[in-house]
Order: C-alpha cells, then structure tokens, then sequence
C-alpha cells in the first residue's frame, strides 16, 4: 500500500464490521451498481440506529441477492421469488426483527410479484429495496419486466416486445406507505432513504436502478458502467412528492427519482390484533421496542 | 373455546381438527396456508385457536408462499406448520427442498386426495406418496407419517413436530380424505403427559459457531435468527460455515449430511403397528385409511383359521426395510393394498427381494378399498401353489376393487 | 483555499482534511471514485494489482476533505478516507 508507514496502523475500513470481508472479492461485475447498494445498504444500517444482532436480510435469487451472503448479519438467501413471503413469516414470528428484503427486479417483481402486491396490500412491516439492473443478469440478461420497450436481451434479440412496469406505481397502488427511487449514483440518498423506510412501520419500498455493464448494458449500448452513471447524472431529475404514475423510468426523456409516498397505515400485526381483540399475549410488545423514539407512530 | 393449548379430556372430532390440536399441543404458534379441499379445516380451526394461544394464523396468496412463510417463521423461533393437498402439495416442493436443504424444522400435512391435477377433490388418494419421498429436485431424505385415524392425526402431529425439531427436517403427515373428514373419537391427555423435543440449541459463543457442523448424530445445534449469531442460510450448496461452495466436495459433504441424518437415525424414526405378526404365513403391509381395512381383514381371516398378519406402516419415510426383509424371508406372500395404481408396494417388492410373492391391492381413488377385496387376496395367497421360478420377485395384482360394491 | 470573501471565523473553523486509502486487491478498476471525487485528489494509475484491474492513485493529498463520497460510492469496499489532522 502507498500511504503504509511502518509503524503506523492503519484502520479498516469502516464498514467493515457488517462485512463477510473474509468472501471479499464479491461475484459482481467490475462497476456493477450493485456493490454501491450495498454499501449504502450496510451505510444506512449503521446510520438507521437498529442492533445488527437484531435485523436480518432476506433475499431471493440473482446478482442483487447475492448480497445476503456478503452481509455480516443474520442473513437467509432463499428461493426464486419467495423473499417476501419467507419475510412475512420471519417478521411475524419475531417481531422485534428488522426485516430487509433485498433482492432483483425480476425476483421480487416477476416471479414474486404475487408476494410483492400482497405483503404491500397487507402491510407487513418490511422494507424491500429493489435493485433494478433492468434484466435478469444472473442468467446472463434476458428481459425482465423492468426492460424497457424496445431494449436489446438475450431473450428479446429484436427488442423487447413489451412494456415495463413502473415499479413505484405498482407498489404504491397496492398500499406501500413509502416508495422512492432512486439510482446508484444518489449514494446518500439512497442511504437516507432506507434509513427513513426501515424506521418506518409497514411496507417500504426502494426502487434502485443500476447499471449493468455486463448483461443490459453491453447489448443496449449503455457503454460502460461509468458511462452509464454519467447518462444517470444528466438524465436524472429528482422529484419528491408526486404521484408515482407520474414518475415513470423513460429513457428516451427523463429519469425521475425522488421520495413519492411517505404515508401511515395500520400494519398486518395492528389490524390482526385490533379484529382477534383478545390481546395476542406471548409474542413480544410490536409497538416499536426497537425504534427510535422520534419515530413511533401509533 | 377453551383458552388453553391442551384441550384435555375425549372429544369427538373430525381429523383435521384433531390434527390442528395436536399442533397446537406441540406447541405450534404460527400457521401459514391455503386453503384446499381436504385440508380446509385444518386451516379454518388454527384461524380460530392461534389467536387464543397468542399465535399467528396468516392466509396467504398462494401455497408457494405458504410454505416459505412456514420456513421464515421456523427460522425465527416458532414452531409452524401449513396443511394442503395434492396441488398444493406441487407448489410447495421447491420450498419443501429448501427447509431440507437449510435443514429448518417444520411440518408440512398433505391430506391427499384423488389425483392427478385437480382430480377428485373431496374424495380419498393416496397417491402422493413417492412425491413426499422424491417430489422436490436433487437427492435428500425425509420423514413421512401416515395417520388412519383422527386419533392417530393428533397423535402424529404431535410426533411430527418432535421428529422436526429433533432432526431439523420439514416433516410431512400424509393423510387422506377420509381419515381427514372422518369424525371419531379422539383422546386428548393432559398436557404434562406430552412429551415435546425442542430444538438444539448451540452450546458455543457466536464468534465460534458453525451453523452446518454436525454433532455425532448428524444433527447441528441451530441458532435462530435474532439469537446474535449472525447466520447466513443459503439454498446453494454450502460448506459448514454456511457460505455457498460452487465445488464437488461440497457438495458431498452436504448432501452426505443430509442423508446421513435420516439413514443412521432410522430406528429411533421408522415406527410400526403389528398385529399377528409372529406366526403369520401372509402378511398385509398398509398405511393409512386402507390399514383400517386391512386391519378388518386380517381380524377376519384370523377367524377363518389362515395365519394372517399385518404391518401398519405409521413411518411410511424413511420404508422400514430391515424388518420388510426379515418378515419377507419367513412369509408366503406380502399383500399391499394401496388406494394408488401401486407406489409404496414398488418399495415393499425391493426389499422383499424376491423372497417371497408380493401382491398389489389396488384402487385408484375415490372411494376407500373394502376389507372383503383385501380379505380375498388373503386367501389367494394363503391357498396359493404358484411357486415361484427362478427366485425372481412376482408382482401380481391380485384385484382391482371395482365400482360396483359387494 | 481560495475564497469568495473572507469568513469571520476563519481562525475558528478548520475545513476537514482526509487521507485516502485504497484496498488495491480489492479494486475493479471501475473509475467511479475517480471520476466523482469533487475535489480531483484521484487519477487512474498506470499500475495494477493481482487481478490486472488498474486502481485508483492519489494525485493531491492534500486537497482531499474527508468527504466519503468514493467509499460511498466504490462498488468493492476498496477504498475510504479518515480523518487527518496535518494541515495544509
């Protein structure tokens, strides 16, 4: 190293504690966005106030979910799709766990997406941070429901034929009572953002869009991820507090990020117990024990 | 409703409830399912109880998430069980694969009906019984129960849940239509008299713990999520670390792992009732609501003077196939009946090993096999002078129970 | 450091200085932190490390304020600044 003086020590990096440095280097591309999530991801944990011992990642599979297994906290890396629900169930029985669902577009959207507008609709108290690289990338870069109309896969070799979804419209319309995005360049806000979703009670949803070199933007002439970050930078305008159908992700005019919803609902565990009405006895107080206490609610 | 876990005392009840009870007598406190003919009730009475016991019943979109609800919830804490049928029982596979290959306690119920695909939905199977044994992808053990009474659905459940805990396995209780509907008496004891197993927990502080390195029966203390330890589960082949290993050692050592746990712990698992079987010359080997006819048909040849004898398979996984082999090498003929075209009796023939006749008892669902059709092929074998060529093993299907009823 | 006009409490307050360090085995070569430092204390370096990635390079220490953008930003963990109290 450059800057070693011998007798200096010098300190690790900060985010080393959260980190399985030991499987350092990580699969992900050179420059793939993901690796800048999850530095914010692990940046907002800390910043988020919660005891690490007591918050755990879920995610699917695909490149995104690969970041449970290079998370040091309580992690669960399981099947295609069914992030949420294995959440739900783990929420549930554990209340005082901060549940972190982490996982890819087309995890969380296409095969899971039964779970996703269901776990909003409900209200479970998890936050969902989706990484949308745009395909699938894992598999090599077929077309996901996030491809743009038109966009280049490997499964759509003439052009996508069919159009995206507007992820923060979905989860907004099925009741998330937080929903933003943002892109990997917007590293802080991202970072601020999941700290507000995870300090919040119910369904908080953070829509991510990253590059990705490798699969999408090699086949659609997106250059490389730095590029790509410079095309974020220009094209990106950040909007906070408009309805979400007005905010979709076109890349012919503009990008449009920004905080949409920040609302309060009832969560799952309020409506079960206000219509059981007998007090749900054994299961430890869920009224927030472990948030901050600017942030209670209810 | 009673406030309390244990409904001590007789009741009469229908076997899912009974299954439902004997949940919650194991200490079950999170329910998450679908719900599906048979197995409705099951659902419908943990709705009802769960709250009273400050547990969770949830109903979710689908059995795909059902089970990995049941998987998370196992995770945190909780004891959790789901119940469906045959399709749901599909859906549930990839999931079922990966509590075995995470090695997460749970208990899955499939009351099975007739099938393929939809099939008979309110009328019996017993059709998905090598599904339980090789329904999800890649190669692993598991534990499969078959209960023939509502008695048996609350005393199996109970097991069910010991079995899971104690061998960090989903476990599954194939039930059928009829002994879930059935409505019969059901003996509740009281709660002292339960015996429950626990989970083992680690005994290491969390800096040296190793969330897949076995103790000497194979089995790993388990950390549950929010203990500190800061697992990582993954359904990727995994070292004992836990962390994914894409390399062939891996994946023997896990593999091995798993199977190992059920393989070398096969007799504390593998349990049966027999009746008449010490000097029996034709035995009947049944699971399910076709061994209460069996059971009716043994009584009765027993009183017409043939040595008949019967094994009641209450562990139908792992197959108890040292004692098959033994009782095959001193019997005329083992008869199976079986409410399926014949999938147990595939296991019964590889183990009798061609040491004696082995006859399949027939029915393809929709209506429970009659103590008369097993009966008949009783006496066939007993009064049989096939011999048999060669020492080759002899499937014959002795009767197909036909619509029409005697 | 230039400025517009003077502060009045310029003896008072001392803007942040920082030390970067790079983790070079861990780099990718990305260029990201290269690129948004608001400050240009880095360049890409003609060397390389045991992967063949090229990794970042300090060019002016002493004009980088401990600001954290290439550790938020850097994909790899690879790179960060701490606080330094030499003086300019």
């Amino acid at each position: 190293m450059k800057n070693n003086k011998a007798k200096k020590i010098i300190p690790p990096h900060p985010m080393e504690a959260l980190l399985r440095s030991e499987r350092l280097p990580h699969i992900w591309c050179a420059g793939c966005g993901i690796g800048t999530v999850f530095s914010s991801v692990i940046a907002a944990v800390q910043k988020s106030g919660f005891d690490p011992d007591k918050t755990a990642v879920v995610s699917g599979i695909g490149c995104t979910a690969r970041m449970a297994g290079y998370i040091r906290l309580d992690s669960f890396h399981t099947t295609h799709g069914r992030a949420i629900a294995f959440a739900t169930g783990l929420k549930l029985a554990r209340p005082e766990i901060k549940v972190l669902v982490i996982s890819g577009d087309g995890d969380l959207l296409a095969i899971g997406g039964n779970h996703f507008i269901h776990a909003a609709r409900r209200n479970i108290d998890i936050t969902v941070i989706c990484v949308n690289n745009l395909n699938y990338g894992m598999t090599g870069g077929q077309m996901a429901p996030s491809t743009p109309f038109g966009a280049k896969t490997t499964s759509s070799v003439s052009g996508c034929p069919e159009e995206p979804f507007n992820f923060c419209y979905l989860a907004s319309a099925c009741g998330s009572v937080y929903v933003a995005r943002w892109t990997t360049l917007h590293t802080r806000r991202i970072t601020n953002s999941i700290t507000e979703a995870m300090q919040k009670r119910g369904f908080t949803f953070v829509e991510i869009l990253t590059p990705c070199p490798t699969s999408f933007g090699r086949r659609n002439r997106m250059g490389t991820a730095l590029e790509t970050l410079k095309f974020y930078h220009e094209r990106s305008v950040i909007r906070n507090d408009i309805d979400p159908k007005d905010a979709p992700v076109d890349f012919s005019s503009n990008i449009v990020v920004g905080k949409f919803v920040d609302t309060e609902r009832p969560t799952f565990m309020d409506n079960y117990q206000f219509v059981c009405k007998n007090d749900i006895g054994v299961w430890p107080d869920f009224n927030g024990t472990a948030m901050p206490e600017s942030q209670t609610t209810r | 409703m009673a406030n309390k876990a244990v409904l001590t005392g007789m009741h009469f009840m229908n076997g899912d409830y009974a299954c439902c009870e004997g949940a919650l007598a194991a200490g079950c406190r999170f329910f998450a399912g679908y719900p599906i003919t048979p197995a409705t009730e099951v659902a419908e009475r943990m709705s009802r109880r769960l709250p009273e016991l400050g547990g969770i019943y949830i109903q979710m979109e689908d059995e795909l998430g059902s089970m990995a609800a049941v998987l998370g919830a196992s995770w945190g804490g909780v004891k959790s069980m789901t119940s469906t049928s045959g399709p749901g029982f599909s859906l549930m596979m990839e999931n079922i694969g990966l509590g075995i290959c995470t090695e997460t306690p749970c208990v899955v119920c499939n009351v099975q009906r007739a099938g393929p695909s939809t099939g008979l939905p309110t009328l019996v199977g017993q059709g998905d019984m090598m599904q339980a044994r090789w329904g999800s992808h890649g190669h692993y053990e598991i534990i499969a129960l078959a209960p023939s009474s509502p008695q048996e659905m609350f005393d199996f459940t109970i097991r069910a849940f010991n079995l899971s805990e104690k061998y960090r396995i989903p476990v599954i209780i194939m039930a059928d239509e009829v002994v879930g509907h059935m409505t019969e008496r059901v003996m509740i004891p009281p709660e002292k008299e339960i015996k429950l197993i626990e989970r083992r927990k680690p005994k290491v502080p969390p800096g040296n713990y190793l969330p897949y390195h076995p103790d000497r029966d194979w089995v790993t203390p388990m950390a549950n999520c929010g203990d500190g330890y800061r697992i990582h589960i993954t359904g990727l082949t995994h070292d004992e670390r836990g962390y994914p290993g894409m390399d062939e050692e891996t994946q023997a050592q896990m593999v091995n792992r798993l199977i190992q746990k059920i393989v070398s712990n096969a007799d504390d698992i593998i349990r049966t009732e027999n009746i008449y079987l010490d000097d029996a010359e034709v035995v009947v080997v049944a699971y399910g609501i076709s061994a209460r006819s069996a059971k009716q048909a043994v009584r009765e040849a027993r009183a017409n003077g043939l040595r008949a004898g019967l094994i009641k398979l209450e562990t139908v996984w792992p197959f108890p196939e040292d004692m098959i082999r033994d009782v095959a090498a001193r019997v005329r003929a083992l008869i199976m009946p079986e409410i399926n075209a014949g999938q147990m009796v595939l296991e019964l023939q590889r183990c009798a090993g061609g040491a004696c006749p082995v006859h399949l008892v027939s029915h393809l669902g929709g209506s429970i096999i009659h103590p008369r059709t097993i009966l008949d092929a009783i006496e066939n074998a007993a009064t049989s002078k096939v011999r048999l060529k060669n020492k080759k093993t002899h499937v014959k299907r002795v009767s197909r129970q036909s619509a029409r009823r005697r | 450091m230039k400025y517009w006009r003077k502060p009045l409490d310029l003896e008072n307050i001392k803007a942040s200085r920082g030390k970067v360090i790079i983790i070079e085995d861990r780099c990718k070569g990305c260029g990201f932190c290269v690129e948004y430092c608001p400050r240009n204390v880095l360049c890409m370096s003609p060397a390389f490390n045991l992967k063949g990635y090229h990794t970042p390079a300090v060019t002016d220490e002493s004009k980088c304020v401990n600001c954290h953008f290439c550790e938020a930003l850097c994909p790899e963990f690879a790179i960060y600044s701490i606080e330094t109290t030499e003086t300019t």
